[in-house]
């Protein structure tokens, strides 16, 4: 299948660059070493680590102390929520955006069990984070906020340092999750102003098994991993070490190549958009600021899960929301904060390009668009 | 752990390692710290009719840096008075052999083993 | 022939992937790199298919339904997961104490610290002086609000096996929950969780020749056991664990495990060949002290005391040969291991020993090399020793009144 099938869900998960895979491969063989250990094959692990924390805390804007590696970003996000969360008191809430990814929400939500109130701060019609409303929310005693840096459905990109700013006038920390960010802007941590920040490694070309959580030191965080005491302490566990050198390897390839990839993806990306918009699409989040890899879209009385297995029958790999999400059946809970319609809503489907797609596969493409889009018109006219 | 060339030089090639006769009047021996703090050093020293040091040996259970700060000082050791030898401080050791902060201890027990051995000596000899 | 130095004997830290996994491992990386709950598209159903075969492979040599197999991140999230998730679902029907073992791997005890933070308390109990627990103080250990016990199988630095059947049996009629690590024990002793009264195991991959990153939590269905998730998110693996899989890691996962299932037999008579033969040679030397029970002890596994060396010294001296000095999660600091003082071992025993774990790819070049090694190496630092000397002189260490600083 893969060689005739085109992949367009990059921001699901992406390939691992081939130079990427090379850095790796060393260990899958002779570089075996646990990098707790003290002799020469531990030594060669923790030094690989080591260059690792370097490329990823420069891809991120952040020293290299402050990175802390954990199996990906569902992990960071769980880490940041209930670490720092948790060693509050629950007279202080947690808020979180409502257009989160389920690995923010649902640890925030879990809470609830230990009595912790959650606030949502609630989304505008382009996606974005009113701070007006953050400001309300705020009036409360909050323990954390949490608002996405790029959302992984809409690609929508929030003021993430402006929404920093009001928390921390409120005397409250801020977590962004930028996993989808990393790789497609340029990110700082460090000018962001946040406290915590989430990347991972397989949606920038790394392999899957690897993330981390970027952390200001200051932050008092209960580790979610006990044990050996690996990364100070924050998350034990034996270093998955060909990951995360993986990982390390896919942040450096960033420095010379974001910005061609961004471009790359645009052209492809908006290129798309007129041919939708042509066909009669609804684009989400198309007024604000966005990824330029990401079109998500829906035609009106065609079901987002119908196309895109068409799609796949064509040859074409493309989402219905996000991955994670894709078992159920309910409409996206982004466009739902958004305030579409669920009619409209459940037409939605995910176009995410990566910087080897190429002109020729959008052109195939839009081609099957317009043909498959017809076709299940059809199906649905003669169904009603 | 990181060991600079001089203290694996020491490590490697320890020097006057050995025992002298203990009840030998001119020789006096220091005996400090505990197996089960990780180090001790046995440290003697022989001296002449005229008070010098002419030999020194040491034997010491510890780790590396430990071996090689007693290692040294049996070097220092030779040719000096016992005033001139009371007089070697731990921190010349450090910094000879570029101890990293947690080996500091190794240092002052090799200058506790100098003046265990000095103050054995003196302890023997006619005031 | 030569020996590659430094001789790798540390297959208890982590293993070398086996070249057979890795190369089942790479087309997941550079082909099918679909996310495996990407529904929607057939590179997410190959990764799914490939993650669901890996897991009839892992329930495969434990004897498990695949269906009882929950991925995770590794031996230390198992740990964390089976014990404050069954803790924490538990507690309020069973009650908020838990029974665990002094020489439990780290992710076990630090798991149940946590857990005292929050309420809980623990009994760590101490084992006898060859690392077995004695059962009747396990039950004496028992209260009637005991909700969970966690014993390991196999000790990661002493190699010795708990009786996990006896102890099973006496959680099942207490009605507690029994979590074993058994992250040191897969492909070394035989597994059958259809006869062996456990509810929650913990594996590894690097252990058994597959990748770091990755590991396994079996969850008894029958009678069910819950856990409450402790990472939360898209909902996978059922609820227990949210978070991407890494398709390729489970692979070499699913590959470990299935090469240890064909070849733990034939692969474990080998190196018991080759750990008598390393025992044999090493006591040649005088002084030296196996730590340990010798007959409930994996094969893998060598854990030896040199009397009248220091241990830093010692691992200095032996820098051609990789090993560990205690358990390799706790090698950074310079405590003496816990595991050897909870069998009741001095400080410098335990400061002087060396673990030794023998593993697929040890040859007996390697043994003997190391044998001749370890002669030569001790030789030379009881020379420099004055506590060695002081032993040939009669002199009892213990009577001595040193002047500690």
């Amino acid at each position: 299948m893969t060689h005739q099938h085109i992949y367009l869900d990059n921001n699901g998960t992406t390939l691992v660059d081939p130079r990427v895979l090379e850095v790796m491969l060393p260990y899958f063989s002779n570089q075996y070493g646990n990098a707790t250990s003290r002799h020469l094959y531990g030594r060669a692990a923790r030094q690989a680590l080591d260059q690792a924390r370097e490329q990823v805390a420069e891809a991120t804007g952040a020293h290299p102390s402050q990175v802390v590696f954990t199996a990906g970003g569902t992990e960071s996000n769980n880490f940041a929520i209930n670490g720092i969360t948790s060693n509050h008191d629950v007279s202080h809430q947690i808020a979180v955006s409502a257009i989160e990814h389920p690995s923010v929400t649902r640890p925030a939500f879990a809470l609830r069990s230990q009595n912790y109130r959650v606030a949502i701060v609630a989304a505008d019609h382009f996606g974005k984070i009113d701070p007006l409303g953050l400001e309300v929310t705020l009036e409360k005693p909050t323990s954390l906020v949490s608002v996405m840096l790029a959302n992984n459905e809409t690609g929508v990109i929030q003021e993430i340092a402006m929404l920093a700013e009001i928390a921390k006038s409120k005397g409250a920390l801020f977590h962004t999750d930028a996993v989808q960010a990393l790789g497609k802007i340029p990110l700082s941590f460090e000018t962001l102003g946040v406290d915590a920040m989430t990347v991972s490694s397989h949606k920038v070309n790394g392999p899957q098994g690897a993330g981390a959580l970027i952390l200001n030191k200051r932050v008092d965080i209960r580790p979610l991993l006990h044990g050996g005491g690996q990364e100070k302490g924050l998350r034990s566990g034996t270093e998955n070490v060909a990951a995360i050198v993986g990982f390390g390897a896919a942040c450096a390839l960033l420095k010379n190549e974001l910005e061609t990839r961004a471009e790359t993806t645009k052209k492809l990306r908006d290129t798309l958009e007129v041919e939708l918009k042509a066909m009669g699409a609804n684009v989400f989040g198309n007024k604000s600021n966005r990824l330029t890899n990401t079109s998500f879209f829906a035609f009106n009385e065609i079901e987002g899960e119908t196309l895109v297995m068409a799609l796949d029958r064509k040859g074409f790999a493309v989402a219905s929301g996000s991955a994670c999400s894709s078992d159920s059946t309910e409409p996206s809970h982004v466009l739902m904060a958004m305030g579409v319609s669920p009619d409209i809503a459940r037409g939605a489907v995910r176009v995410s390009f990566g910087a080897s797609n190429t002109h020729q596969q959008l052109n195939d493409l839009v081609t099957t668009l317009k043909t498959e889009v017809q076709r299940l018109r059809q199906l649905t006219a003669i169904a009603v | 752990m990181a060991y600079s060339d001089k203290v694996l030089d020491h490590y490697e090639n320890p020097r006057n390692v050995g025992t002298l006769d203990k009840n030998d009047p001119n020789v006096g021996t220091g005996m400090v710290g505990a197996p089960a703090c990780g180090d001790v050093m046995k440290l003697q020293i022989k001296v002449n009719d005229s008070g010098i040091i002419e030999d020194a040996k040491f034997k010491t259970y510890g780790c590396g840096s430990a071996i090689a700060s007693s290692s040294l000082v049996t070097e220092w050791l030779k040719g000096k008075t016992l005033d001139q030898a009371a007089e070697i401080k731990n921190s010349a050791i450090a910094e000879e052999l570029a101890l990293p902060p947690v080996k500091i201890h190794c240092s002052v027990l090799a200058e506790d083993a100098i003046k265990a051995a000095v103050a054995d000596l003196k302890s023997k000899q006619p005031a | 022939m030569t020996v590659h130095t430094p001789i790798y004997l540390d297959y208890s830290a982590t293993t070398p992937v086996d070249p057979r996994v890795a190369e089942k491992m790479i087309p997941y990386i550079t082909e099918h790199f679909g996310n495996p709950a990407s529904r929607s598209h057939s590179f997410g159903w190959t990764a799914e298919q490939a993650v669901e075969e890996a897991r009839d492979e892992v329930a495969k040599l434990v004897n498990a339904d695949p269906r009882e197999i929950v991925w995770t991140s590794g031996a230390t999230e198992s740990n964390n997961l089976a014990i404050k998730g069954a803790a924490n679902f538990y507690s309020s029907t069973k009650g908020k104490h838990i029974i665990t073992v002094q020489t439990e791997h780290k992710a076990v005890i630090d798991a149940v610290r946590d857990l005292e933070r929050q309420g809980f308390t623990a009994t760590y109990l101490a084992p006898e002086p060859n690392g077995l627990i004695d059962l009747e103080k396990f039950k004496a250990a028992i209260r009637p609000d005991t909700v969970l016990a966690s014993v390991m199988l196999v000790n990661n630095e002493i190699g010795v096996i708990q009786d996990i059947t006896a102890i099973g049996n006496i959680c099942r009629e207490n009605n507690i929950i029994f979590h074993v690590d058994a992250a040191q024990a897969t492909g070394k002793v035989a597994i059958d969780l259809e006869t062996l009264p456990v509810d929650l195991m913990s594996f590894s991959a690097h252990k058994t020749y597959g990748p770091k990153g990755v590991g396994a939590l079996y969850v008894r269905r029958k009678p069910r056991i819950r856990i409450e998730a402790q990472m939360h998110g898209g909902g996978h693996e059922r609820g227990m664990r949210s978070g991407t899989l890494a398709t390729h890691q489970i692979v070499g996962m699913g590959e470990a495990f299935r090469l240890a299932r064909l070849e733990m037999q034939t692969e474990n008579l080998e190196i018991l060949r080759l750990r008598d033969r390393l025992l044999s040679g090493l006591e040649e030397i005088d002084e030296v002290y196996v730590n340990g029970d010798m007959s409930q002890r994996v094969p893998h596994n060598l854990n030896i005391s040199f009397n009248f060396v220091e241990g830093e010294s010692l691992i200095m001296a032996v820098k051609d040969i990789a090993v560990s000095s205690g358990s390799a999660c706790t090698s950074a600091s310079l405590e003496p291991s816990y595991v050897l003082r909870a069998l009741g071992r001095s400080d410098e025993l335990a400061h002087s020993s060396i673990r030794f774990s023998i593993g697929r790819f040890t040859t007996e070049e390697d043994i003997d090399y190391t044998i001749a090694l370890m002669k030569g190496k001790i030789g030379k630092l009881r020379e420099l020793s004055p506590l060695w000397e002081m032993h040939l002189d009669g002199i009892d260490l213990s009577k001595v009144e040193w002047t500690a600083h």
